[in-house]
């Protein structure tokens, strides 16, 4: 009962102070402005280069654009917390870590899943792209479970912020890094191959090769490969961030690191 | 002279105290690589042929926008942040010439944009570096540079009247780099884009070092860089009293 009071009232709690949601002038222009514009920036590009069509520049960033909330926010909550001070109290508290941080994360997941689906209402609104709407129950759980595996790979950057200082300039690394590895803008198979890889081991990567082909028209059990291939890949990442977690606990201790700022 | 050695002094202090930053080195070079590779591959993957050092100079002046916004957009809020903008008021030249180096400064970091692009493009893209009009291409880089220093000065006094001025700064990004035409047409943007990219300077400087690098005539576009820098200064100079003025009269310069 404890942990889930950690999982759900912690989380919750955590939430509401990282990305201040009570404040409309901080939380749209950042989670639902900005997405708009990255969306016709790509779609733009595409149309000048001649590479491609609306469709898959849309499909591609508004997958993407789950991982920002999750990479962010949970990058943002360990050095949130350092900033603050307030790491060493959290650490010397006896609360599981396990709830404590997945309960940091579940209320990213589903803020990259409403940017997610905005930046494809967006994209439906602007550009030139339809999808059916018998697609969509398909394309949500695709969504879903992209966020939860960027979600992951964010917790893994929010364990190297029990370590590293600076975690904010790695989130922006990493986020960035998306757009080129995991195939948002361009199709993966015309990228080198040392590319390609990298981008195999990533979240998103197969998440949008998934969302694509169910925009095409591909049902969810066609997909269904892709679809686990991104929850299982999300799923290593989350177990490495807690063995880091837990690793990087035991060096902040014996260091005495957890109020470096 | 007075004026140039502060604008001079105060320049090198805040280019030196920003290269220290790991945040304004990713901003200025790590992020327009990622972004110019993602374009070259774009192009390459694309029908349009032959654009690479567009690209190149594009994904370069997307570094320069950004440092500018992200610099620029929070120097007032980070000198209140720092408890120095007391001082920064206080002392006796005007407040103008003490914040033109800072915004000056942001949008000179950016140079690390430019030519890790062009850099990274000759490498690994095979872009070609050679500039038509070198002679251009010299006058037509500063005067970019100050271009987008003065319009940061426009940011900094404007953003400082808003609170969430870091949002702002996200959310202006992205539209900037499409309305100035930095790797896309602005034939392709629908006709009323077209005015606004005329107001902003990176259309010119862009326009400015694409003309005098590749082909063609870049002095008018020099020009209007040289204008519309004025304009931004005039504007500044209005703002920034402004908000000096507000800020006295409701004792909100030491508020975080």
């Amino acid at each position: 009962m404890t942990n889930l009071r950690i999982f759900f009232i912690g989380g919750y709690i955590s939430y509401r102070a990282l990305f201040n949601w009570m404040a409309p002038a901080l939380y749209i222009p950042t989670m639902l402005g900005a997405p708009i514009f990255q969306i016709l920036f790509f779609a733009y590009i595409g149309r000048y280069a001649q590479v491609q069509n609306d469709e898959f520049f849309v499909v591609g960033n508004a997958v993407q654009l789950s991982a920002m909330a999750g990479i962010y926010g949970m990058a943002m909550t360990i050095g949130g917390e350092r900033w603050t001070q307030t790491l060493s109290q959290l650490m010397a508290t006896p609360a599981n870590r396990l709830p404590l941080f997945l309960g940091r994360a579940l209320p990213l997941i589903a803020n990259g899943i409403i940017t997610s689906a905005f930046a494809f209402a967006v994209g439906w609104l602007l550009l030139d792209v339809t999808i059916g709407a018998e697609q969509l129950p398909a394309l949500g759980v695709v969504v879903a479970v992209s966020a939860f595996a960027c979600t992951s790979l964010g917790l893994v950057i929010g364990a190297l912020g029990l370590r590293a200082r600076d975690v904010f300039f790695l989130a922006n690394l990493v986020v960035f890094s998306l757009l080129l590895f995991c195939g948002v803008n361009i199709p993966l198979d015309s990228m080198p191959g040392w590319i390609q890889a990298v981008g195999r081991a990533l979240p998103l990567t197969h998440g949008i090769e998934a969302a694509r082909e169910i925009a095409d028209g591909a049902s969810l059990s066609e997909v269904s490969d892709l679809v686990w291939t991104e929850f299982f890949i999300g799923a290593a990442y989350a177990a490495g961030a807690f063995v880091l977690f837990k690793l990087f606990e035991l060096e902040g201790r014996r260091r005495a690191s957890f109020e470096t700022i | 002279m007075s004026v140039l050695r502060l604008i001079w002094a105060g320049w090198k202090f805040h280019v030196k105290s920003l290269t220290l930053s790991g945040f304004f080195i990713l901003t200025s070079v790590i992020q327009p690589i990622i972004f110019a590779s993602v374009a070259y591959f774009m192009f390459e993957a694309g029908a349009r042929a032959g654009t690479l050092l567009y690209v190149a100079l594009g994904a370069g002046m997307m570094g320069i926008w950004s440092s500018t916004l992200f610099g620029s957009g929070g120097a007032i809020q980070w000198q209140r942040w720092q408890g120095t903008l007391e001082y920064c008021i206080a002392v006796p030249p005007p407040f103008l010439l003490v914040i033109v180096p800072l915004t000056l400064a942001t949008a000179t970091i950016g140079l690390y944009s430019l030519s890790a692009t062009l850099l990274w493009g000759w490498l690994f893209f095979d872009v070609p570096l050679s500039v038509a009009d070198p002679m251009a291409f010299v006058v037509a880089l500063p005067v970019t540079v100050i271009g987008l220093g003065l319009l940061g000065l426009v940011l900094a006094s404007s953003f400082i009247l808003y609170r969430h001025a870091n949002a702002l700064s996200n959310l202006l990004e992205y539209p900037v780099w499409l309305a100035t035409g930095l790797l896309v047409s602005l034939s392709l943007l629908p006709a009323w884009v077209g005015p606004i990219s005329w107001v902003l300077a990176p259309t010119w400087g862009i326009n400015a070092l694409r003309e005098s690098a590749i082909a063609g005539n870049a002095w008018p576009e020099i020009g209007m860089c040289v204008l519309l820098g004025g304009v931004y200064l005039v504007i500044g100079h209005f703002l920034l009293q402004h908000f000096e003025r507000l800020a006295r009269e409701r004792a909100t310069l030491s508020l975080t």
